[in-house]
This record gives C-alpha cells, structure tokens and sequence, in this order.
C-alpha cells in the first residue's frame, strides 16, 4: 500500500529545512519502504498553473494561503495505514509541524515503456 | 415465539456474523447485506424448520452461502472463493448458549472477529462521530435510520457518514485486526471511549426521548461485555462495564415521572437495582485486584460509594474525595476538578467546595457549563448565603440543556425564596 507523506509546517518551520532526519531516512531506507522524496524550496518561490479557455494562467505563490504549507514529500510503500502512522510519527517534522498521510490511489503500475 | 427467537439471535449474534464475513471477504458493505438476508432468511426457516441448535453457526453459514452466490455472480477470483467457502463459524469464548469452546484453539490465538471488529471501527484514523455510527451499525445492528435519530441527523447525512467512514477503512487501509500490543495501550482507551459515549447518549437521553435514544444505554452495555469477555486482561474494559451497570442501576430514580431531575441525596434508593449494583461491585472488585487503576475503575469506583450508601446521609464522601483527587492525577481536566469540589465540599463542607469552585470559575476553562453555576449555586445554599444562592441557580437556569434540569432549578429557586 502507498502513502504520500506531506510534511507541512508554518513559516517558523523554515530554520528546519536542513536539519537532516535525524536518523529517520536511513531506518527507513533499511526497511524499504521509501520510494522516495524531498524537501521543497518556500511557497514564496512557488508558481501556480491553471488553464482555463485554453488559456495558461500563472499566480506567483501557493495554490492557497494557509499558515501550514507543505514543506516536502516523501513516498512509502508499507503494509497499513497504522505502519503509515508508525512511520511518520517517527519522522521529527511531526514535533514541529504536521504530516498528512495521502493515500494513493489504487491504479495499474504506470506503463513506463 | 420465533419472531423472538430471532430477535434474540439478532441482538447476540448480528456483530459476530458481520465481523467474521468482513474478515473473510474484506467488503463491509457485502458483509452487511449477507448479514441481513441471513436474518431475512431465518424469519423464513425457522417457523418451518424449527430454530437451530447453533442459531449463530446457521446464520453464519447462511449468510457466507449469500457472500458466495453474490461473489460468484460477480465474477470474484477463485482464491477469493475458496477463501469464503471455507469459512468456518468461530463460535464466542465462554459464552452460555451451550456451545462447547474449541479446546484445541486457546483463545488468544484466535482473537474473536468482533474484538478485530470493534477496534476498526474506533480507529482513531476515524472521527469521533464515524467510530460510533460503524459501531452501531456494524456491531450491534441498528439501522442506519435508527442511528440517524438516535443522533438527530437526516438519514441520508448518516448514510453518507457511514458510506465515508467504510470508504477510508479500504482506501486508506486501515488493518482489520486487534492491534499488537504494543499498541494496545493507546488504542484500547478509544474503544471504551465511543462505547462510554453511546452509554451516556442513552442515559442523558431524558424519560420522554424516544425509545431508540434510551436503547443506546443497553446497546452499550451489551457491546461493554462483550468487550470485558474479549479482553480479560485489560481491567479498564471491566471498569467501563462496572462504571454503566452502576448509572444503569440508578437510572430509575434519577428522573420524577414528570421528568424532573432528582438530585442523588433525594433518590429514593429503595428503587435501585440491587442485582445490577452487586454485579457491577463483583466486576470492580476482580478488576481493581489487578492493580492497574484507570479512569473508568475510579469511576466505577466512586459510583460504587454512592450505589452502596443507604440513607444517603451514610455516603463515604472523605473516600469519594479522595478517588477524585486520584481521577485528576490521570485525568486532570475541568470537569472532573468540579466533581471534586462537590466531594471535598460534601466532606469537608461548602465553604472548602466553594474555594476550589470559584478557582475553577477565575480560570475561565468551564465558562458555558451550565453544572459549574449550579454547582456553585448548590454550594451557596449549602452554606446559608441564599441570595448570592439565588443569583447563581438563575445563571444555571440559563444555560441549563434539559426540561428536566430547568424545572429542577426553578424548585430551587421556589425552596430557598420561600
């Protein structure tokens, strides 16, 4: 089963960037369930992409202003929501901000040929 | 007489039919309709054919033949089929109905699907509302238009609540198993939680409420022993049942047939049940044995000094006093520190109550709660100061929820103006 990590933080969130993880990549690699991820510049380097009537329309910034933005990303492969959980409360972004836990949709492996 | 046969095999065997072909075929939504018609089916046989020996193993059988016919109309893998096919009925541990355990399976190796049932649907990946509308209807059977007004909700807002919650259980994959244990300690506390709620949903629900409200108390209960026999490790599962079997037990004299609060010293105690209040004393007594104290053993604990006191004059409340203190330690929120002002206030008099009530007043934390203005106005009375007595019961009376509380209030009111 699929997860997407986001991790998510407010601005305060940002002296984190490069901490590392503390461990949690290389206990999580071992065990094979990381397909991969990382960390994201800040939402005000984002650019936003809509089209509509044809049309490309682009917004400098998030696609919407909260206070939590995600912050990064990360995809695992494990047996359960709850060794969904385990995972991510282990990761230290969850003591200063939050993940939300996205399962994938369930689809044919993408045909890559 | 079959109709209540089958009445009987739907109260105690509805979740456990549920539970073992949701194990088996992984589909909520088919495990409950194989339920159903099983139940349907029954209504049909038993008049006829005579009501069975196992009646839990006939339903299961039958409603895993219906899974079988709909799966293979649906054209399900064969794996999935063989599966479902050799689905056996695993009959309650200790239950009375007759039926002898399997000896060669100890229990804990086999954990009953209902126990896997009821932590699924209290998962805490859930909202609060969604684990106890899966429990009501998976676990104990109601239907979803009974669940709605139990709740006050339109039947088509629970159906999609439910239609919610069974579509994350399988896209999110919530396990269907009792977690391992060293998860036990902070997922048990949700599954006492939701039963503790549908109790009290019952039990608040006042004399003229209809049925289905008052029904929620029972259903409570019924899944509280269930849970006890499941887990006979876990003390606070026996607390919990303690703790409902006790407000159970006084339910009868907590309302006057107008529907009138009577507050616990006026009860006549002559109407509660003794039966009900010796049991629940033999649950707390063999759970509190294994010294490992929880909310709902204290609880229990309390309920049990104030069920035992007769006149109400005799009621231990230096102990009661001291079991709050011991709550607050574990549960240190607003309403219990309020509870415990009224016990401190019983033992030690109103004036000491009143000092912990208005500290709790200055902070602010139970500002809409309407027992904090009657709690201080009982406390005032108490202690002869009846006017400040009288402008605190109409600050309760203002924020009182019930009929029941009202008209109990405005006695006040009439006793000390008089």
């Amino acid at each position: 089963m699929k997860y997407l990590l986001l991790i998510c933080g407010d601005e305060s969130a940002a002296v984190h960037a490069s901490d590392g993880c503390e461990g949690w990549s290389e206990e999580m690699t071992s065990r094979g369930v990381v397909e991969g991820g990382a960390g994201l510049a800040p939402p005000s380097d984002a650019t936003t992409v809509r089209v509509r009537d044809h049309q490309v329309l682009l917004t400098d910034g998030p696609f919407a202003e909260t206070k939590e933005q995600v912050g990064g990303f990360c995809l695992i492969d494990c047996e359960d929501l709850d060794e969904a959980i385990e995972i991510a409360s282990k990761h230290p972004a969850t003591r200063y901000g939050t993940i939300e836990i996205r399962p994938l949709l369930a689809g044919p492996p993408p045909d890559l040929s | 007489m079959i109709e209540e046969a089958v009445a009987a095999a739907f109260r105690d065997e509805w979740g456990q039919v549920v539970a073992t072909l949701i194990r088996v075929t992984g589909d909520w939504d088919l495990a409950e309709e194989c339920a159903q018609d099983a139940f349907a089916t029954a209504l049909e046989r038993w008049p006829r054919d005579g009501i069975p020996d196992r009646p839990g193993a006939w339903l299961t059988t039958t409603a895993r033949n219906r899974a079988i016919d709909r799966l293979r109309r649906e054209a399900v893998g064969a794996a999935k089929l063989k599966e479902v096919a050799a689905m056996t009925y695993e009959p309650a541990p200790a239950d009375d109905s007759g039926v002898p355990d399997d000896d060669a399976v100890p229990d804990d190796a086999v954990p009953d699907d209902r126990l896997r049932l009821m932590f699924t649907c209290c998962h805490p990946a859930l909202s609060p509302e969604a684990r106890v509308a899966l429990t009501l209807r998976t676990l104990a059977g109601l239907s979803t238009a009974e669940i709605a007004s139990a709740f006050l909700v339109s039947e088509q807002t629970m159906a999609r609540r439910l239609g919610r919650a069974k579509q994350k259980i399988r896209n999110a994959a919530i396990p269907y198993r009792v977690p391992p244990a060293h998860l036990l300690p902070e997922r048990t506390p949700a599954v006492l939680a939701v039963l503790y709620l549908l109790f009290n949903e019952g039990y608040s629900a006042s004399a003229g409420a209809d049925l289905v409200r008052r029904s929620l108390s029972a259903e409570a209960i019924r899944l509280a022993r269930v849970l006890a026999t499941l887990m006979p490790d876990e003390p606070e599962a026996f607390g919990l049942l303690a703790l409902m079997l006790l407000h159970e037990a006084r339910s009868d004299g907590r309302l006057t047939t107008s529907g009138e609060l009577v507050p616990l010293e006026e009860q006549d105690r002559s109407r509660w049940d003794r039966v009900r209040i010796a049991e629940a004393e033999a649950l707390l007594e063999a759970a509190l044995r294994r010294q490992e104290p929880g909310p709902y053993q204290i609880q229990a604990a309390i309920a049990a000094c104030h069920a035992v006191a007769e006149p109400a004059g005799d009621t231990d409340w230096a102990q009661i006093a001291g079991l709050y203190d011991q709550l607050y330690r574990i549960a240190p929120t607003p309403v219990v520190a309020l509870n415990r002002a009224v016990a401190i206030g019983m033992a030690e008099g109103p004036e000491a109550g009143l000092l912990l009530v208005e500290d709790l007043a200055a902070s602010g934390a139970l500002a809409d709660y309407h027992f904090l203005a009657a709690t201080r106005a009982d406390l005032l009375r108490r202690a002869g100061r009846h006017s400040e007595a009288v402008t605190a019961y109409r600050e309760a009376l203002a924020q009182a929820g019930t009929d029941g509380e009202r008209s109990f209030l405005q006695r006040r009111i009439r006793e000390i103006s008089a």
